[in-house]
């Protein structure tokens, strides 16, 4: 017989989702004097709710307002005084965390699962660890007094939207920041819900202001005059133009861009562990991820059977209504992104990749993509090269440890890499020979935020989380 | 792995090389894998279906050395008649006792649907002759058992004596005539997964028809990540040889919640061909009358309280 799981959705209602919401400037939600934006549901394509969004001029107000608050008060405060607002927001995560997923589920189209148990848990990680560095900045290595770099303007992505905004604001603020942060177009709902926390937790006014807005407003803040400090996490081509912008005014810069992570899978690896792996590395969050494991490279002596399990095992993938508690995967977020997976799709097929996807149903609206394997890929075929940034994985075979090394290398790219085997030695070796910030060894998309994360060459540069992260946020003291 | 399986009887080198050459096992990888399957959330018309297929899976169980006649007969009783006051409610797939209980279990089952399960070869520690062992299964068949519950040696397994063990299911299986053979591995002293995959792959090549998990003397028994192992070796069993063999973990499972995690994994992992009580089995004790307690919940709608099921 067949187990069939009924339906189990969560509860919509938790979520409390308003009919609009407003930017947070100076410690105030205030009406912006932009145009409203609708935000959709990914998974019914339906409006969700209205956001207010800012104009340039609001920007000026919040880049004021963060100046006043950085020299005034959040700079001069001690330590453990900063360290004490981020813990209380760090548990204020916690205690609203299941309101955060359902918020971040509605306005993103991930899973349910994956919000309640990765997004907002690793959200309030993150500002726990840095509330913990607020008042040890001087073990951090840059001397015994480093200081904040002062204002930073902060453009993250919409596919972690919450937990990106705790990568951004909470090192931020421990290291003495404060900051202006554009949340992306399609998703603002859950960081002006942060906002409420933020407010809750009584931060003082103008230490983070949030600035919903499309990409204008984003390229009119990172450009802003008043920063000192900017931090991007998006694509490789607008990185490209914030470098351009930014070159010449001596304002520090990181950069988290795009990827196309190699899966590298030798025949002494534990087969079925690795193919979970592959999995969780292209399908966790429907492949929207930077650091995805996008291209598996499989030893050419087990590649027949080790795509036929992988295939069996994607089968069992539940593709589905976000909010159904067993849903593997969600939706795409937005009808652009859907648009631009399909016809990159499309590239493979007339490349001549022969192209699989799972036979699970779809639902009838909304951005859905069932998760999709592209054989017979080639090193030359734009799948194989350009970011999908979707549940689209890319399967070219390997014979020698060297020419896996040369294939996974062989991308302008540099964020992310997975080795799998069962054998240290040969890890070890690979690890050393990836060119990519993160590798990891026999698992995939682990993150901590006692770990750095971030790349080489297209995908940008500067680090987030542990030592390496505060130190994107603090000019070392002279004197060491 | 090659199509079909090789001739590994009589041949140590070969089974050696077998065992050897079976992927190993990722501890980290595997446990992740199994704590996700455990978020599965089963409501409703499901979890009533899951709890009816769960209680048609049990192996009401007493292996006690206080056992006596009497309280045979009153399990059996328990197994035809598992909840008085609901009469639709399944009936468990076996009761499974000592082999000197096996004859009153027989005839206190005798025209029902339960079977009658015998655990044997010097249970629970398996630390005799191989003519002992023998004998008690022999005991157990001859009393018409339709199942005998196995132990390996598991010293003779940990020291490397691989084609001792091989033989010695052999043997077993043999005395076995038309019983079903269920191999306990004893998890809990096999200690690593890449020892438990390779005892399930030797328990299966020797012709076990199902591997088990537990004596539930040994702590720890039936684990989640244990249970996905054997799934999948049963499985990739299946693939590379054409025949279907069972799983059934024992040992620690008293609660619905714990049945219906490990329901989720028969359906994921092995498939839904192993959702059916001829290859999945749960060896327990109390864990049928907290199914039925469930069970009452989802019909009925209210939670009832132990005492009104019976202990047995």
């Amino acid at each position: 017989m067949d187990l069939d799981y009924a339906p189990a959705p969560e509860s919509a209602a938790i979520g409390r989702i308003a009919d609009r919401y407003l930017p947070f400037i100076d410690g105030e939600f205030v009406e912006g004097n932009g145009a409203d934006l609708e935000s959709l549901n990914p998974a019914t394509g339906q409006p969700l709710t209205t956001v207010s969004t800012v104009s340039t001029e609001d920007i000026d107000v919040a880049v004021a307002s963060a100046r006043r608050a950085q020299t005034r008060v959040w700079s001069p405060m001690s330590g453990p005084e900063r360290g004490k607002y981020l813990f209380r927001i760090a548990r204020l995560i916690a205690e609203r965390s299941r309101e955060l997923a359902v918020v971040e589920t509605l306005d993103n189209g991930k899973p349910i699962k994956e919000t309640r148990d990765f997004d907002v848990p690793t959200a309030a990680q993150h500002f726990f660890h840095h509330a913990g560095w607020a008042d040890k900045l001087q073990h951090l290595g840059l001397g015994p007094d480093p200081q904040p770099l002062g204002v930073a303007g902060q453009v993250i992505p919409w596919n972690f939207p919450l937990l990106m905004a705790a990568w951004k604001i909470a090192p931020a603020l421990a290291a003495g920041n404060t900051v202006v942060i554009k949340p992306a177009e399609t998703t603002s709902v859950s960081i002006l819900v942060l906002a409420e926390i933020l407010a809750e937790a009584d931060l003082p006014p103008g230490v983070v202001n949030i600035v919903p807005g499309a990409g204008d407003i984003g390229a009119a803040l990172v450009s802003h005059d008043g920063l000192d400090k900017v931090a991007f996490t998006g694509s490789t081509q607008v990185g490209k133009s914030i470098q351009s912008a930014l070159a010449g005014t001596g304002r520090h810069l990181t950069l988290e861009l795009g990827g196309k992570g190699a899966n590298v899978v030798f025949d002494d690896a534990a087969v079925d562990q690795a193919i979970e792996g592959i999995v969780n590395g292209i399908f966790f969050n429907q492949g929207q991820v930077c650091c995805a494991g996008s291209r598996l490279l499989v030893q050419e002596s087990i590649a027949d059977e080790f795509v036929a399990r992988l295939k069996d095992r994607v089968e069992t993938l539940r593709v589905g209504d976000p909010m159904d508690k067993n849903t593997d995967v969600g939706a795409i977020n937005s009808q652009t992104q859907y648009a631009r997976i399909g016809s990159l799709v499309d590239a493979g097929r007339e490349e001549g990749a022969q192209v699989w996807t799972t036979s699970c149903p779809l639902p009838e609206q909304g951005w859905f993509i069932p998760p999709t394997i592209l054989e017979g890929a080639s090193p030359t075929m734009r799948i194989a090269r350009e970011e999908i940034f979707g549940p689209v994985l890319t399967v070219m075979t390997f014979r020698t440890p060297d020419e896996a090394l040369a294939k996974a290398n062989n991308t302008p790219y540099g964020l992310s890499a997975g080795v799998w085997t069962d054998k240290g030695s040969k890890a070890m070796a690979m690890a050393s020979k990836l060119h990519a910030g993160v590798v990891w060894d026999n698992t995939f998309n682990r993150f901590d935020p006692t770990a750095p994360f971030g790349g080489y060459r297209e995908s940008g540069f500067g680090r987030e989380g542990g030592r390496t992260g505060m130190a994107a946020y603090l000019e070392p003291d002279e004197e060491a | 792995m090659a199509s079909g399986l090789p001739d590994l009887a009589g041949d140590e080198d070969s089974l050696r090389r077998f065992l050897i050459g079976l992927p190993p096992v990722d501890p980290v990888g595997l446990e992740a894998r199994a704590a996700t399957l455990a978020t599965r959330s089963i409501k409703k018309q499901s979890k009533l279906a899951a709890i009816d297929l769960a209680i048609s899976m049990v192996d009401l169980t007493t292996l006690e050395g206080a056992d006596s006649p009497g309280k045979v007969a009153n399990l059996c009783r328990k197994a035809l008649v598992p909840d008085p006051g609901v009469p639709q409610t399944p009936l468990p797939a076996a009761v499974c006792i000592y082999p000197d209980m096996a004859a009153v279990a027989v005839e206190s089952l005798a025209g029902s649907a339960v079977r009658v399960a015998s655990v044997a070869t010097a249970f629970p520690a398996g630390r005799s002759s191989m003519e002992v062992k023998l004998a008690d299964t022999r005991l157990a068949v001859s009393a018409g058992v339709d199942e005998i519950d196995m132990v390996i040696d598991r010293g003779a397994f940990l020291s490397g004596q691989w084609g001792l063990v091989f033989d010695q299911i052999q043997q077993i299986k043999q005395a076995c005539g038309e019983a079903r053979l269920k191999v306990i591995l004893e998890t809990g002293e096999l200690a690593t997964y890449d020892n438990i995959r390779r005892a399930s792959w030797l328990a299966l090549a020797a012709g076990g028809d199902f591997i088990k998990t537990s004596t539930g003397k040994v702590s720890p028994a039936a684990t989640l990540p244990v249970i996905h192992l054997m799934l999948q070796a049963v499985k990739d069993f299946r693939a590379l040889t054409g025949e279907q063999r069972g799983v059934k973990p024992a040992g620690g499972i008293r609660s619905t919640k714990d049945a219906i995690r490990h329901l989720v994994a028969v359906g994921e992992v092995a498939g839904p061909d192993w959702l059916d009580p001829h290859w999945f089995r749960f060896g327990a004790s109390s864990l049928l009358n907290d199914l039925i307690m469930q069970r009452r919940t989802q019909t009925e709608g209210g939670y009832w309280g132990a005492d009104y099921v019976s202990i047995d």
